[in-house]
């Protein structure tokens, strides 16, 4: 019981730091994803047209989001681990 | 007088404003509403618009209007002596600043959570909105330049600090790639976090760094104020999350465990109040202290800055429209308790008169130098910490505060640079690059251009003040104009929002006269500015509340009551 009430506890008190750690750039992160996907259409009309992808180093603003994504896409298709070496998630 | 005296009235002051003054507030001038329904849940939409906790939005608030300035401020103030830097400070923070920040939450709140800057373009005018972006580009330059200035100069005098500094950077950095790669739960990073920042801190003395006394004819001060811009300018492109963000939470953490010690060893030891509790012998080129002094403690008392912080993002978390009595009231408290730390440490930490007004030997001197040589010495003799690594501790506390901000403040200040070009259709300037370097070439010239080698970066501090007052006399306008069209009683904001204006003002001119006689003419003309955009407020101000009164005498003669009266 007092076990259960310990990690309920803690479990609150890592929520409440999460919420304290996230609410102040939510929106930043969130802005830098849109901006990414608005990217990615353009990437993907390009490429329909031929023109080459410009690997771009903004990806780096959408790991916190593509990691998760990521994550659960190659559980979800049956790999236990990250299959690119560059990309690791787990 | 005894510190624990100061200590426990300034508090238990600050205390009874909450709990009585800003009641009155809440309920009877901003009648806030529980059953209201906040923008937040109203627009929820899991990024901006998120129904936030109150506990945690007070932490977000304080955290984010709380930095180096409520240190600088009053430390660079004793100077007149600690009564009236402490006066202020309390009175400040109960009758302006809780009044200020709570009010641009409920205003912003009451407005589909915009911004003070679009409010004062609704609310007031045009004109007056474009006074505002002025008006916060001017303090974005002032806050990095003069921090940059501040940061160095701390980094110059103790060297034991280099470490932990740059070091905390690596544990942030570290922290953010934790936090996103292993799931860790936030509790154990936060321990994790801490310890190291800590064991960094008791690194420090052990290994001080300095750079060298010249290095292609650059004294150190100059060197580091580079180096701080170099890194400030990478800082300031890096993604949030992986910089900023672990940077803010650690320094959001640190502010409590720094605050706790300071005010524990002052309960512990009862350090004396050294310095003269009205100081009649203040050393030659002191300004006078009237109005200089409710310019030079901006954040501490009241500032514009919280004002933007408000309207920006905690008024679109907010659940209840009554949590905005503690979010703002409570977040102005925690900024006034960090002042009175500051004032505190600044003239109860030396052993004699003789010492500190050997510290405090001309205006500007004394300063965070001051606020870490104090603290220092009360928390070495309260906790028994030893001297170098509780100078090492307030150094790393101070500095990690202006550092941040300046991170954020150049990024600002880059978003500015690339709305201009797109307003103006200049494409080089809408690009990072180019964008940043033009930030940061602002703030160098800006830091340079008041003495030589950066040393006289602080003669811009209140500067400074007097620019940041003017934000929050912008929100007091937008605050007391939302009023008087509800037909409430407008003069807890009216007052201080005149008292602020007259203050600022007479700063300005007597700043210029200052300047003026010392042929800084780079000072001078920025006086200008400022003065020019203070006097617009002005006349704005009268403009909008004589046109209000007309309004109001009309609709009495003709018999009609406005709809809004009725709320």
């Amino acid at each position: 019981m007092q076990i259960k009430k310990i990690k309920a506890w803690w479990d609150k008190a890592n929520h409440f730091a999460e919420e304290a750690y996230n609410a102040p750039y939510r929106s930043a992160i969130a802005r830098a994803k849109r901006e990414e996907d608005d990217l990615f259409m353009l990437l993907v009309f390009s490429e329909m047209m031929g023109v080459p992808n410009p690997a771009s180093y903004y990806t780096m603003e959408l790991q916190p989001l593509l990691l998760e994504r990521f994550h659960d896409w190659h559980i979800r298709m049956g790999m236990e681990k990250s299959p690119l070496d560059h990309f690791k998630c787990c | 007088m005894n510190a624990i005296f100061v200590l426990i009235a300034g508090l238990g002051a600050m205390a009874l404003g909450y709990v009585f003054y800003s009641k009155f507030i809440a309920e009877k001038i901003y009648r806030l509403d529980a059953n209201f329904r906040t923008p937040a849940h109203e627009f929820e939409d899991g990024v901006d618009f998120v129904p936030t906790n109150k506990f945690v939005l007070w932490g977000h608030h304080f955290t984010s209007v709380a930095g180096a300035a409520p240190i600088i401020g009053p430390a660079i103030a004793v100077i007149w002596g600690w009564v009236p830097a402490f006066l202020w400070v309390i009175f400040g923070t109960i009758f302006f600043a809780g009044v200020h920040d709570a009010g641009a939450i409920w205003a912003s709140n009451r407005n589909k959570a915009k911004s003070i800057g679009a409010l004062t373009g609704d609310v007031v005018g045009k004109r007056a909105r474009s006074l505002f972006m002025i008006v916060i580009f001017l303090v974005l330059l002032m806050v990095n330049a003069v921090f940059a200035v501040v940061i160095a100069g701390l980094l110059v005098d103790f060297p034991s600090a280099v470490v932990p500094v740059w070091g905390a950077i690596f544990v942030a950095l570290i922290i953010g790639q934790l936090i996103y790669r292993k799931y860790i739960g936030l509790i154990a990073v936060s321990f994790i976090g801490v310890l190291a920042l800590y064991g960094l801190i008791g690194l420090g003395p052990l290994f001080p760094v300095e750079l060298a006394d010249s290095f292609m004819g650059m004294a150190q001060n100059t060197q580091w104020i580079l180096i701080l811009f170099l890194y400030a300018a990478i800082a300031s492109l890096l993604p949030v999350w992986m910089l900023l963000q672990p940077r803010d939470y650690i320094n959001g953490l640190q502010l409590f465990i720094g605050l706790i010690l300071v005010y524990a060893a002052v309960l512990i030891s009862g350090p004396e109040m050294v310095a003269p509790a009205f100081n009649s012998n203040v050393p030659e080129g002191t300004p006078s202290i009237i109005p200089l002094l409710f310019v030079t403690i901006a954040c501490g008392a009241i500032s514009g800055f919280h004002g933007l912080v408000a309207g920006g993002t905690t008024s679109k978390q907010l659940n209840k429209e009554t949590d905005a009595r503690f979010v703002g009231y409570f977040g102005a408290v925690g900024e006034g308790s960090l002042a009175l730390a500051a004032i505190i440490a600044a003239t109860a930490g030396f052993a004699t008169v003789a010492d500190w007004e050997a510290v405090y030997s001309a205006f500007g001197q004394g300063g965070v130098n001051a606020f870490v040589s104090g603290g220092a010495s009360i928390i070495s003799n309260g906790i028994g910490l030893e001297l170098s690594l509780a100078e090492t501790l307030l150094t790393v506390m101070a500095v990690l505060f202006a550092g941040t901000t300046m991170d954020t403040g150049l990024r600002l200040q880059r978003y500015i640079f690339q709305e201009w070009g797109n307003i103006y259709n200049i494409n080089w300037m809408q690009k990072v690059l180019p964008s940043t370097l033009l930030a940061v070439g602002a703030c160098l010239i800006l830091a340079f251009g008041a003495g030589s080698g950066g040393s006289g970066g602080l003669l811009i501090w209140p500067l400074f003040g007097t620019t940041n007052q003017l934000l929050a006399g912008l929100t007091l306008l937008v605050i007391t104009v939302i009023l008087a069209r509800l037909g409430r009683n407008v003069y807890f904001t009216l007052i201080p929002l005149v008292f602020l204006l007259i203050m600022t003002v007479m700063a300005l001119l007597l700043q210029l006269r200052t300047f003026y006689a010392a042929g800084d003419w780079f000072l001078f003309g920025l006086d200008l500015v400022v003065l020019v955009a203070a006097i617009f407020i002005a006349l704005e101000c009268a403009a909008t509340l004589s046109r209000l009164r007309t309004e109001g005498s009309g609709e009495k003669a003709s018999g009609e009551k406005s709809a809004d009266k009725k709320d």
